[in-house]
């Protein structure tokens, strides 16, 4: 335990990558998956065939295999990437596919009567977009995005394989070194704990400030 | 018929709306296609769609090597999955204990599993137990930390069960005479199940595609055959591209499976679907009587 906290400053660093993982993960995530979402939900054949398809192929194989397509199977198609954009674009691909089926279902919870009336009082597409559907279907998003959120913090350990020393990275190398496993692995442990429950704390805080009363 | 909130966004267009609809559909169609066909002349470009690179995993040969990753996958999956349902199922009704020495560790140990990634619980037993001196065998270095993973998932699902199943019934079987223990066994679990069983194999995918972490304790599943195979072959992108179809055609086929027992069509619904008592037939209802035309 005393050398655990002597040797604390790689565990805080691997924490601090796989916050930065996280970090440029997910943000790309809500964008793709957004984009996506747009495509699934929106009038045109095409998009919302390819849209379906690209959340079927993802979301039915791992992550790990995706994330190794990234790393060692792109640079044959003549892309090249560093290690770790490669692991973040990974996750980005992989959770987009999530975000964007929050994003539906978000779209999908909102009563089809509120929307026919609103359009029976005059309002456009656009009026109706604005200030019924988006407004209602982002608030519906807040939870599941944090849910979201955390999972794309615990996948981003899956980097460590490739050999990216996030927080799980570190606590390898450190039981490696010193041959402390519980010490090491319940102290990676404890870190994204602190991970998860803060996203969770934010999450809870924004649904609360953004809800709506009835 | 169920109008959805899209069939309503779109549905009421004009003449020319639908044409500049017309447009819109066949420039995303241009644009999709543009898309594939730049991948595709990426991919040619650089030689990887070459018949020569492709044809030897094509064989009998590869493709029994893969068939045998596939039923450790399997054996992975369909293992880690039945015993998370057992120690979901247990952890998931500790949490639900009304005496504290059993809720509250359940709750933590949920908690905890359920935020920390399953890959730290893998090195955990991969690496960290031997330095310690216990050794796992290969096949539960994975097996135990998808069912620790899988079950605190699972956990949570059942407990979501329960509740849905709602207070009454259990205070009824209560008012019955039932014991505690007696009473979650007979009345309120059964329904709580019946309600998951969509959750079953969703719970089946999850684990199939952990199991994927193979690949890192070298169990010979479908990852870790694809290594040896591309390493033989030195075709590491169509290696990946044939284990992702297999992995994706797997578990888009349970997923579908999934969405069918969710709405009913499984089998054995239909027989077992519980019917109305007699009081609340449509039949005994009355009905008010038939208007004549005037």
């Amino acid at each position: 335990m005393k050398l655990l906290l002597t040797h604390l400053a790689p565990l805080a660093g691997g924490l601090l990558k796989t916050l930065e993982l996280t970090a440029l993960a997910f943000p790309l995530a809500v964008v793709l998956g957004t984009l996506l979402g747009v495509c699934r939900v929106g009038p045109l054949p095409p998009l919302r065939a390819a849209g379906a398809l690209y959340v079927h192929l993802v979301r039915n194989s791992p992550l790990f295999l995706v994330l190794f397509m990234m790393v060692f199977a792109l640079p044959y198609a003549g892309v090249r990437v560093p290690l770790f954009w490669s692991s973040v674009i990974g996750l980005a691909l992989y959770f987009g596919s999530y975000v964007c089926e929050t994003f539906r279902s978000g779209v999908h919870s909102i009563p089809v009567g509120e929307i026919e009336a609103a359009q029976a009082i005059g309002l456009g597409f656009r009026g109706v977009l604005r200030t019924v559907v988006l407004p209602q279907a982002f608030r519906a998003m807040v939870q599941p995005l944090g849910n979201v959120c955390i999972n794309v913090a615990l996948a981003s350990a899956l980097a460590t394989a490739f050999g990216v020393l996030d927080l799980t990275g570190q606590a390898r190398a450190f039981n490696a070194q010193y041959a402390q496993p519980i010490a090491s692995f319940v102290a990676a442990g404890i870190g994204y704990l602190l991970v998860t429950l803060t996203v969770g704390a934010a999450t809870g805080l924004i649904e609360r400030k953004v809800r709506i009363l009835r | 018929m169920t109008r959805s909130v899209e069939s309503v966004l779109f549905g009421q267009l004009g003449p020319r709306g639908r044409a500049r609809m017309r447009w819109w559909t066949a420039g995303s169609a241009v644009l999709v296609l543009g898309l594939v066909a730049a991948a595709l002349a990426q991919l040619g470009h650089t030689g990887q769609l070459d018949r020569d690179r492709w044809s030897p995993l094509l064989t009998w040969g590869t493709q029994h090597y893969y068939l045998q990753g596939l039923a450790n996958t399997l054996k992975i999956g369909l293992t880690g999955a039945a015993l998370s349902l057992v120690a979901g199922t247990l952890a998931g009704l500790g949490r639900l204990s009304p005496r504290r020495w059993i809720s509250l560790p359940s709750a933590a140990g949920i908690e905890f599993i359920r935020s920390i990634p399953l890959i730290l619980i893998v090195y955990f037993f991969m690496l960290g137990l031997p330095e310690v001196g216990v050794r796992v065998p290969t096949f539960w270095q994975l097996g135990i930390p998808v069912v620790l993973h899988a079950g605190a998932v699972f956990a949570e699902i059942v407990r979501a069960g329960v509740r849905s199943v709602g207070r009454g019934q259990y205070d009824a079987a209560i008012a019955l005479g039932l014991r505690r223990g007696t009473a979650m066994r007979l009345v309120v679990l059964p329904q709580a199940l019946r309600i998951l069983r969509p959750a079953l194999i969703t719970q089946l995918v999850r684990a199939l595609k952990e199991s994927s972490l193979g690949y890192i304790v070298g169990y010979p599943e479908l990852m870790s055959d694809s290594r040896v195979l591309s390493q033989f072959s030195g075709n590491l992108l169509q290696t990946y591209v044939i284990t992702g179809v297999y992995f994706v055609v797997l578990n888009f086929l349970l997923s579908g499976a999934a969405t069918l027992v969710d709405r009913g069509a499984g089998p054995g619904a239909r027989g077992r679907r519980r019917r109305p008592g007699p009081g609340l037939t449509t039949e005994s209802v009355p009905r008010p009587l038939p208007q004549k035309a005037a």
